[in-house]
């Protein structure tokens, strides 16, 4: 009788207290879930899908990070003009050619090792030597070499400069430059791979905020609160679970039923319709130095005449975009002003539609019967793309353009924007660093990038854009950029339709969603009440 | 006993060529397909020359003759290659992902067959009446709704609004582990280890995807049942056994069921491999990571390792499935046997 009493009081109060420590670590648990996850737990990685950017953000450290600022309407964004220590606690230019970063005495990596300089000095060297995307995107910030990169003892590492470039600090700060733990991977390299990337592909390696609890690629991956982190205020989640879930619909009841607390990365219907329906919180944030738009083949006739372009750019559907393709989830790109006031990019351009302009235009290019031409459009993202295009094919034929719509699957887009063969094409770009001749630098420069899809090429607008890059007069560099800005208006080889918004819908009680330019979550911010 | 090995040895025999002409073509068919892998995997800031990087990092700059003798020798290791989506090894891949599928498929099948068989019996033995024209209803309605819609219609109806079905992610809910790995099926596996609450929650996950292939796969097999009983509720061997006075039981479930099987079996078996393969959208809609998913995105990728490890499974799956039908042939028919 009396063990059976006792039993009872054990399980009692093993019930009243496991009941709180569930309820507090669903408190302490984010859900999310997104419509593919992650390929890579290394960004360095080859293939490494955007998904990974999100990963390493947040099981890594990187010298720099960005500061947060909150916009307008009250959400959360990062500040690109507030670049803050991360693993560095400060740094300074020692020479006018060389930065010296002195590093936090008391970070560690996840399995406890102290981070030191040498670990710094392994994983730029690494991230310049891999080649693809890492190696290009350093490259952006004049990173570039091995020899630039000096561990002066454990705690001080130092940068040295081949130009002065605006660019070198914040790109220090995007998700590429992480400091791996070299002494763990370098046990895991072997001869064909010397820097370990088949090993920290799957593996965690880092000293970052989070780490990676389980992961099963295509299907979840949960991660850790790491306790001893040091580079900033210990985070308030304590774990959190990502779940792929590929229905967009399912997605949805998910978050409005209450079972996730987070969707990232909505369609546009979906978030209007979720916002107005109350049940969830929805924040949308126009993704920065962004673009959808319509590009021409400048070097195709008949887009190699400057008034047909003009005449297309007159005959789009604007506001019929907006309202059935984005469902205002976007800012309006056009209907400005004729010359450029403010050096920013995006900014809205001339054109509106206007039949009766883009007839006159057309006629006077000599096409008063218009013509027949393909538009080109990436059917991996065709919720967007594919009414877009129906549109604007229905609005060029009043102008007598004959146009046929040509669906690219999305595995042959970036091959497709290679050859550079596309008459007509609806697009985007994005830039991670937000400044107008970043953007120019890689769509219109006549280096002729692969974002440069319509090849157009101007030495004039190459000359402006090439000194704004290293251009330190205010002054100056305010009209280099409002000088280039209007040419692309002039020439119009891409005619801008919006600025499109990252979308997430969150509970009520989550807190502290903080917009990135990398369009990833940082976890570190954000808490639940 | 020996009829039945040489039975199945001759038809693994049989099976070889087929499989090496799957290798062959699947490997001739990823390569001829548009696309650029290297330039899909050079990432969003890639130029000419990082993508040729890419490309001879994959391999892919070599002539196609190399390719495919490095692939052959890969296979002959047991390597299938790395899937650049997921950045797993392809075997591990499916060995992870082949299990999920195949728990659903059978689920899926078991559903139907429980309702089928006795449907189309009740329908063959009253032909015209009001149960007849409910299985012919039913197995229209199950056809003609395509599989993503009905899936989609159950999560609405049960998750949604009523709120009875958990959540559409997957094969266990958030907060379930899963068991400990044996043969890959979580509820085989959950029994097993004694993990009851994971049963249940693996289960609960497995119904409304379940339930959706189900209605998919009843069409043809309530169909071939009827049709199958009505020839053989009309011969001559049923008649004498009516007239020699046997019970209606013994009738219909000894001598003219188990003789109408026999291409019920087949039709089984031929749903059961066009259901894998169908199951894409079903494991689109409830989020479950299975293989039918896995290859589709492989495809879109144009990721060559998991393509061809995902037909040449597919292709020994079959090869197995038609043999299993073979033998079940020679249970339920001792005329196969002997012929064999």
């Amino acid at each position: 009788m009396n063990a059976m009493l006792r039993g009872l009081c054990l399980a009692t109060a093993l019930a009243t207290c496991a009941v709180p420590a569930l309820a507090q670590s669903r408190d302490e648990t984010l859900l999310v879930v997104v419509e593919s996850g992650t390929n890579s737990l290394d960004i360095h990685a080859v293939g490494a899908n955007p998904a990974s950017y999100g990963v390493v953000w947040n099981i890594y450290d990187r010298l720099l990070s960005y500061g947060t600022k909150t916009m307008p309407d009250g959400s959360l964004s990062y500040d690109h003009t507030n670049i803050k220590p991360e693993l560095a606690e400060s740094w300074k230019f020692t020479a006018d050619d060389e930065i010296t970063f002195y590093l936090r005495k008391d970070a560690k990596f996840h399995d406890g090792t102290p981070i030191t300089a040498k670990d710094v000095k392994w994983s730029f060297d690494r991230m310049v030597a891999v080649g693809g995307f890492p190696t290009f995107q350093m490259k952006a910030g004049s990173l570039e070499k091995p020899e630039q990169f000096i561990a002066v003892d454990d705690h001080t590492f130092r940068v040295k400069l081949l130009r002065k470039d605006k660019l070198t600090v914040p790109d220090l700060g995007v998700p590429v430059p992480i400091v791996l733990n070299s002494e763990l991977i370098k046990k895991h390299a072997t001869e064909k791979d010397p820097w370990g990337l088949e090993w920290s592909k799957l593996n965690d390696a880092g000293g970052g905020a989070y780490k990676v609890e389980s992961w099963k690629p295509g299907e979840q991956l949960v991660l850790a609160r790491y306790d001893d982190w040091k580079s900033g205020p210990l985070p308030k989640l304590k774990k959190v679970v990502i779940r792929d879930v590929p229905s967009a619909g399912n997605r949805r009841a998910l978050v409005e039923r209450g079972d996730v607390d987070l969707s990232f990365d909505l369609p546009p219907k979906d978030s209007q319709e979720l916002a107005k329906g109350g049940k969830v919180k929805v924040t949308g944030t126009p993704i920065e130095n962004s673009l959808w738009y319509t590009g021409m083949g400048v070097k195709q006739p008949p887009f190699d005449n400057v008034k047909v372009r003009q005449a297309v750019a007159y005959a789009l559907p604007y506001q019929k975009i907006m309202d059935a393709v984005v469902y205002g989830r976007a800012i309006p790109m056009f209907g400005g002003p004729a010359t450029p006031t403010k050096a920013v990019w995006p900014q809205p351009s001339p054109y509106n539609t206007d039949m009766a302009k883009a007839r006159k235009l057309l006629a006077e290019a000599g096409f008063p019967n218009g013509f027949e031409t393909v538009i080109h459009i990436n059917q991996g993202v065709a919720s967007l793309s594919e009414p877009m295009a129906t549109l604007v094919q229905e609005s060029l034929g009043q102008i007598g353009i004959k146009a046929t719509i040509n669906k690219v699957p999305g595995a042959n887009w970036r091959a497709a924007m290679l050859k550079k063969d596309m008459p007509l094409f609806i697009d985007t770009f994005a830039g991670w660093l937000n400044y107008p001749d970043y953007y120019f630098f890689w769509g219109y420069h006549g280096q002729n990038a692969v974002f440069n899809v319509m090849s157009y090429q101007n030495p004039e607008m190459d000359k402006l854009i090439d000194a704004s890059r290293f251009e330190t007069d205010a002054k100056k560099y305010e009209d280099q950029v409002k000088g280039f800005v209007k040419m692309a208006w002039d020439d119009v080889p891409r005619a801008p339709l919006f600025q499109y918004y990252l979308d997430a819908a969150m509970g009520k009680n989550v807190q502290g969603y903080t917009y990135w330019f990398h369009r990833a979550i940082d976890f570190r911010s954000i808490s639940k009440k | 006993m020996p009829v039945l090995v040489s039975l199945v040895l001759r038809r693994l025999l049989g099976a070889l060529p087929s499989i090496a002409a799957v290798v062959v073509v699947t490997f001739v068919l990823t390569r001829a397909l548009p696309g650029d892998p290297a330039a899909y995997f050079a990432g969003p800031a890639a130029d000419a020359q990082s993508v040729e990087e890419i490309r001879r990092k994959l391999g892919l700059d070599k002539p196609l003759p190399v390719q495919f003798l490095a692939y052959l020798g890969d296979l002959a290791q047991g390597e299938m290659g790395t899937s650049l989506i997921t950045g797993q090894p392809v075997s591990a891949d499916i060995l992870a992902r082949l299990p999920a599928s195949v728990e659903l498929t059978l689920c899926g099948l078991a559903l139907a067959l429980a309702v089928s068989l006795p449907l189309g019996v009740a329908a063959a033995t009253r032909p015209g009446s009001w149960v007849d024209h409910m299985a012919r209803v039913i197995s229209t309605a199950g056809v003609s709704l395509p599989v993503f819609f009905t899936g989609l219609l159950l999560v609405y109806i049960f998750y949604y609004l009523l709120g009875w079905a958990p959540a559409p992610m997957g094969r266990l809910d958030l907060f379930a582990s899963a068991p400990t790995t044996i043969t890959g099926f979580y509820l085989v596996d959950s029994l097993i280890t004694g993990q009851f609450a994971t049963f249940r929650a693996a289960a609960a996950q497995l119904v409304l995807p379940a339930l959706t292939l189900g209605l998919f796969a009843l069409a043809p097999l309530t169909r071939m049942t009827r049709a199958s009983m009505l020839g053989v509720l009309g011969s001559d061997f049923i008649r004498t056994a009516r007239a020699g006075g046997l019970s209606r039981g013994t009738v219909l479930v000894t001598y003219a069921l188990r003789n109408a099987l026999l291409p019920v079996v087949t039709t089984l078996g031929m749903v059961f491999s066009f259901l894998l393969g169908a199951n894409v959208l079903v494991e689109k809609v409830f989020a479950w990571p299975g293989i039918g998913s896995y290859a589709i995105e492989a495809l879109v990728a144009s990721d060559y390792a998991p393509v061809q490890g995902f037909i040449l499974t597919m292709a020994i799956m079959y090869v197995g499935l038609n043999l299993m039908i073979d033998i079940l042939y020679g249970l339920i028919d001792p005329r196969v046997r002997i012929e064999a």
